[in-house]
């Protein structure tokens, strides 16, 4: 028998009544929200299980350096038999502790919790892969992080510059760049004055 | 007579049909391959980690990211209509259908998405097509070119011009089309537009017609995808896969049909479906999907009424020049747009839109005000390539082109 997502939600509610708020819709979706962080992993097991959401469309998190409960995470999950969409909303504190991974539950949340990760620095528990993902290994900020500016943050990583060298052993030799990247303006660079 | 010395041959053998946990525990078999990131096959800026013996894979790792430019941090820090020109660089083989999915979104955070003009839905619904057609030629093209079949690619890319000369007299730009806007469009049909639409119809048709005749039963075409790069059923659902890749394992399910956005529950179209998941009935489900696009096409331009093409409401869309040079009501309406952007409620929604890659999703999360507070792309690229180490193990290395091909992958998308 075919559900409404608002049947799904308060049957979620009633099988988890102190942790699940009460569902809100907004423009014909409904968000239930996770009050205790700790148990996502129950929760989403049973969405899945008996309530039949098969697909998780994307993972993502919001960053509110105002709040104490800092970062909340957002599932986008959809049931293929239902044909209905629910948004599974839950939010924990920086730095005190982790979140369990779904990844084991829909194998996409595993990129998806990588890119998580890698924006925003929170970290999975029994995650299988968790390596940054979009940045590169070693990159030492989490950019998506209100604190983070939007022009960047110097980082320690020098930047590599390829010049043609053929007297010199090679069509190309790289070395690293002499000055940092607070000093170095590229567009004022030239062969001539600035590696 | 010198003795004919016998070569182990037997140990070579014997080597080879050991069970792989065994050559797993000796890693001096295996080696480590780096592929891409600028590899013609790569389909843009892709690298690989591949640890194989022989030609076989053990492990595939993809590493993405080379064409990170933050496109969601951006789109914090300008208003909404700022943000049109990013998402035509995000499937940047199909701008218009990006355009049209972030607009959709903004749509229906600001509650207006059913007060959009009936002929703004039809344009957008011909839009959506043109570029997915636009799209599926470049994706089959490369497919073909990937396994050799160069004629394909060119075959493809001279229709595929012929959009891009529909989209120049549509919206001024061959590729950045940056074409909708919040609650319409920057601009009506030009004279004599739709007659050209059923033209390229025509010709597309024909020329889907010699794609396929190269192609759909070529025996080395077959050979190198008829079970290659299979995803089942479960997998693609578990993996959420979206799109062809998941229509093709076999999953009946299309955004258009099921829930219908624009108009499409007004046209009639056929959702085509596959049977075994691998690269061959991707690339068949490609080319009928392009058949179904240019009825469509058809119809949408039969239907089309006349009328507006904009929402008449001077809060969301900009006033013409006409009365912002006469009312003062609508000059400042005009400099609130221009310097502060929509005021959109605080919310949360989530547009998911039927792309040729697959679900291009926009997540907005709103404080209020004249920008998201974090906007979250899901682009279908992402998805497809977290599968292919799945697909992928146990292949042989020639599979990653057809692999590759036959997922249709864009890095702009997947990396944003």
């Amino acid at each position: 028998m075919k559900k409404t997502v608002k049947d799904l939600a308060l049957r979620l509610k009633a099988h988890f009544p102190d942790i699940i708020a009460e569902p809100v819709e907004f423009r014909g979706e409904c968000t239930c929200t996770l009050l205790d962080s700790n148990r996502l992993h129950e929760v989403a097991e049973y969405l899945k299980d008996q309530l039949d959401f098969d697909f998780l469309k994307e993972a993502t998190s919001i960053d509110e350096p105002d709040k104490p409960l800092r970062f909340t995470l957002v599932y986008e999950l959809y049931s293929y038999y239902h044909r209905v969409q629910l948004r599974l909303k839950t939010s924990i504190a920086e730095g005190n502790g982790k979140i369990s991974s779904l990844s084991d539950l829909w194998a996409s949340a595993n990129w998806q919790e990588r890119e998580i990760y890698d924006l925003m620095g929170i970290q999975f528990e029994n995650h299988p892969d968790l390596r940054r993902i979009l940045m590169w290994d070693g990159y030492p900020f989490h950019p998506l992080r209100k604190d983070f500016p939007l022009e960047g943050k110097a980082s320690e990583c020098g930047v590599l510059f390829t010049r043609p060298a053929p007297m010199e052993g090679g069509p190309f030799v790289t070395q690293p760049g002499l000055l940092d990247d607070e000093d170095r303006e590229p567009r004022s660079r030239t062969p001539e004055n600035k590696f | 007579m010198a003795e004919i010395k016998d070569f182990e041959f037997e140990e070579m053998g014997s080597k080879s049909v050991q069970p792989s946990n065994a050559i797993n525990e000796s890693l001096g078999d295996v080696m480590t391959l780096s592929m891409g990131p600028s590899h013609p096959s790569m389909h843009g800026v892709l690298r690989f980690k591949a640890e194989v013996d022989g030609e076989i894979f053990h492990r595939i790792t993809p590493d993405i990211g080379y064409l990170h430019r933050g496109d969601e941090k951006i789109a914090e820090n300008k208003t909404w209509h700022q943000f049109i020109p990013y998402t035509d660089r995000l499937d940047y083989l199909a701008p218009l259908c990006n355009n049209v999915a972030y607009v959709m979104a903004v749509e229906k955070l600001l509650g207006i998405a059913d007060q959009i003009p009936e002929r703004c839905q039809f344009i957008r619904v011909i839009c959506c097509e043109l570029a997915r057609i636009s799209s599926h030629l470049v994706g089959i093209g490369c497919f073909g070119m990937d396994l050799g079949a160069l004629t394909v690619f060119l075959l493809a890319y001279n229709e595929r011009e012929k959009v891009f000369n529909l989209c120049e007299s549509l919206s001024g730009a061959r590729f950045t089309t940056s074409y909708t806007r919040i609650g319409g469009l920057s601009r009506d049909l030009p004279d004599g537009w739709l007659g050209e639409v059923n033209k390229f119809c025509d010709e597309v048709l024909k020329a889907i017609d010699d794609l396929e005749s190269f192609l759909t039963r070529n025996r080395i075409f077959l050979d190198r995808t008829e079970g290659i790069g299979v995803i089942t059923k479960n997998q693609a659902i578990s993996w959420g896969l979206t799109g062809v890749n998941l229509r093709g394992s076999g999953m009946d399910f299309d955004l258009r049909r099921d829930h219908p956005y624009l108009v499409y529950d007004r046209l009639n179209f056929d959702v085509p479906v596959g049977v075994k998941g691998d690269c061959y009935d991707r690339y068949i489900l490609r080319i009928l999907e392009m058949r179904e696009s240019v009825n469509i096409l058809r119809q949408c331009v039969k239907m089309i009424p006349s009328g507006p093409i904009n929402i008449d409401d001077p809060k969301i869309m900009l006033p013409t020049k006409k009365r912002v040079l006469t009312q003062m009501e609508d000059l400042i309406h005009h400099f609130m747009l221009a310097t502060e952007g929509i005021n959109a409620p605080a919310g949360e929604v989530y547009f998911g839109a039927e792309n040729p890659k697959g679900e291009l999703g926009f997540y907005i999360y709103s404080k209020g005000g004249g920008s998201p507070y974090r906007l979250k792309i899901r682009p279908p690229s992402f998805v497809s390539i977290s599968v292919m180490p799945l697909m992928l193990k146990g292949a042989m290395l020639a599979d990653v082109p057809a692999v590759i091909g036959s997922l249709d992958i864009v890095m702009g998308e997947c990396d944003r």
